[in-house]
């Protein structure tokens, strides 16, 4: 995979269908491994990463489910490739901070990637779009597998998977939803909500991942608890809390329909507005923008358009992107000029 | 002076500044250890309750931050300062104190999921089960404590405004040099 193939698509999980994919961008779980017979990542020696990072990339080789992937060695890659990675959501900031004796598998389609010796010597994780987290555990549990087959886990029967932070011990497992809810924060019941998953053993994030702001609308919701249930438990328990929160959405969506269609319209119409014709703007404002048109798609006031074309242009008009579009470095500025160009082509289906 | 909690004599003194408001309190060992365990994670009180009452032992005994993996060195402290284990090992190491910080986060100590295809258990060499057990001294120490070693030690604890270690220390240097000369 050479990375600027990337450039003008994104990954499946965008793609916007599955079920809820209306509210609901995607599924995402992820699973934290680490080997036995090695330091975990925050006190081992440079030989230790990089014999992590040699049995992965031959275990990799033996395992059919990773015939189309490609690993990287990140300190092999500049600043913006790496930055690139971490806006696709394959990897994280950390991970992308400190490149050496670090690596990265990503699958073809985006769907699967692996960070190597993040604080875990195995951070696995698998995305789609949607609301569907049994599919997603599926197709992780496969792959968990047939890498368990090839690699010594660090494993206790009482108390699972080992992890370099306690509160990943047990299975390890994390599973996130990326929900788009713009009414529920217009009608101000967003802070409720977030409090009732907070009391339930749940965090919430901003879609550019821990410690972000919410912006543009985005909640990511995940479980804290790792230890003391099955993982399809876990699932189901996060699938529950979902399931209510899309129907709240759902309602506050109807109740500023009918309470006031035509200022909800004009927002909505004045958003496409801007983006189809600004020639400067800041990441902040095309992402509120890009989360009012996509309620218009929900609620019928924009026809022309689907989810996938937004979907991506979230991922698209980040800083990284925008300088590999233009295949050199920019300054904030020169972003936003690009930024202005990037949104304007998309909708003529030109990028 | 008593015990706020009980009868006992009164050896563990703590101030604590509420919104401006000082309020004192005096405990025995016993109950300043027993709300330093109700108060673990909240404000660092835990720690300092329980590094006053490590200070006020006078016979050595099991010490539960002196516990050390003995695969990657990493010792309970150094667990609760940074929150990260060293090594898979650490999880056998610290098994005493990890079964109530697992149940403080999950709720649950057992695994109810899945496990790997190719289990390599047991991973660990039988006689490190016992480590957590064993006392101060028979923990490995990287390298023997010398008088100048020491010195060091009771820099950094008066630096730290830690008195009562650096008495301890000065104690012991005191101790060693008698024992040179």
């Amino acid at each position: 995979m050479n990375l600027n193939d990337l450039i003008h698509s994104t990954g499946q999980w965008l793609k916007g269908s599955g079920p809820h994919a209306n509210i609901v961008l995607s599924s995402r779980i992820r699973l934290a491994r680490n080997l036995t017979g090695f330091n975990f990542t925050n006190r081992a020696q440079k030989k230790d990463l990089e014999a992590v990072l040699a049995l992965v990339e031959q275990a990799m080789g033996r395992i059919a489910l990773f015939k189309d992937a490609t690993f990287f060695r990140l300190h092999e890659l500049d600043n913006i490739d790496r930055q690139f990675l971490v806006e696709r959501h394959l990897m994280s900031h950390d991970h992308a901070s400190n490149p050496q004796g670090k690596g990265l598998i990503v699958s073809k389609e985006e769907a699967l990637s692996i960070m190597v010796n993040e604080e875990d010597h195995l951070r696995i994780q698998v995305m789609q779009s949607g609301l569907d987290l049994d599919a997603t555990w599926q197709a992780i549990d496969a792959i968990d597998n047939a890498l368990s087959d090839q690699l010594p886990y660090a494993f206790l029967s009482e108390c699972g998977y080992l992890t370099a932070c306690p509160t990943n011990t047990g299975t390890g497992m994390r599973g996130s939803l990326m929900l788009h809810l713009p009414a529920l924060v217009m009608t101000r019941q967003i802070n409720k909500v977030m409090m009732a998953i907070s009391k339930l053993s749940f965090a919430s994030r901003g879609f550019y991942g821990e410690g972000t702001q919410a912006i543009g609308n985005f909640y990511q919701i995940s479980n804290q608890v790792a230890l003391g249930h099955s993982e399809l438990d876990i699932i189901q328990n996060i699938n529950g809390l979902i399931r209510q929160i899309i129907e709240q959405e759902e309602q506050a969506r109807q109740a500023l329909l009918v309470q006031n269609r035509a200022a909800l319209e004009d927002k909505i119409c004045r958003a496409w507005g801007i983006l189809k014709n600004a020639r400067v703007i800041s990441s902040q404002e095309t992402i509120e923008q890009l989360s009012m048109v996509r309620l218009g798609i929900d609620v019928g006031v924009i026809q022309e358009l689907d989810h996938k074309v937004i979907n991506e242009l979230f991922i698209m008009i980040q800083p990284a992107h925008l300088q590999k579009i233009e295949g050199k470095k920019l300054g904030t500025a020169e972003r936003d000029t690009k930024r202005g160009q990037v949104s304007r082509e998309r909708w003529k289906g030109n990028v | 002076m008593k015990c706020d909690k009980c009868t006992k004599k009164a050896t563990v003194h703590l101030t604590e500044i509420v919104d401006g408001k000082a309020m004192e309190m005096h405990m025995c060992e016993e109950c300043a250890r027993e709300q330093s365990a109700q108060m673990e994670q909240q404000f660092g009180l835990a720690d300092l309750l329980a590094g006053l009452t490590d200070f006020g032992k006078q016979i050595p005994e099991v010490d539960k931050d002196a516990a050390q993996c003995p695969t990657c060195g990493l010792t309970y402290e150094d667990f609760r300062k940074f929150g990260r284990f060293g090594c898979s090992q650490c999880y056998v190491a610290f098994k005493p104190q990890l079964k109530t910080l697992l149940k403080k986060i999950h709720g649950s100590n057992d695994h109810l999921g899945k496990k790997p295809v190719r289990l390599v258990e047991p991973q660990f060499p039988a006689q490190t089960l016992t480590v957590a057990t064993v006392t101060e001294e028979a923990v490995a120490k990287p390298q023997p404590e010398t008088v100048e070693s020491l010195r060091v030690e009771m820099q950094k604890a008066i630096k730290k405004e830690d008195f009562e270690r650096a008495a301890q220390l000065r104690d012991k240097i005191h101790q060693m040099e008698k024992g040179q000369g």
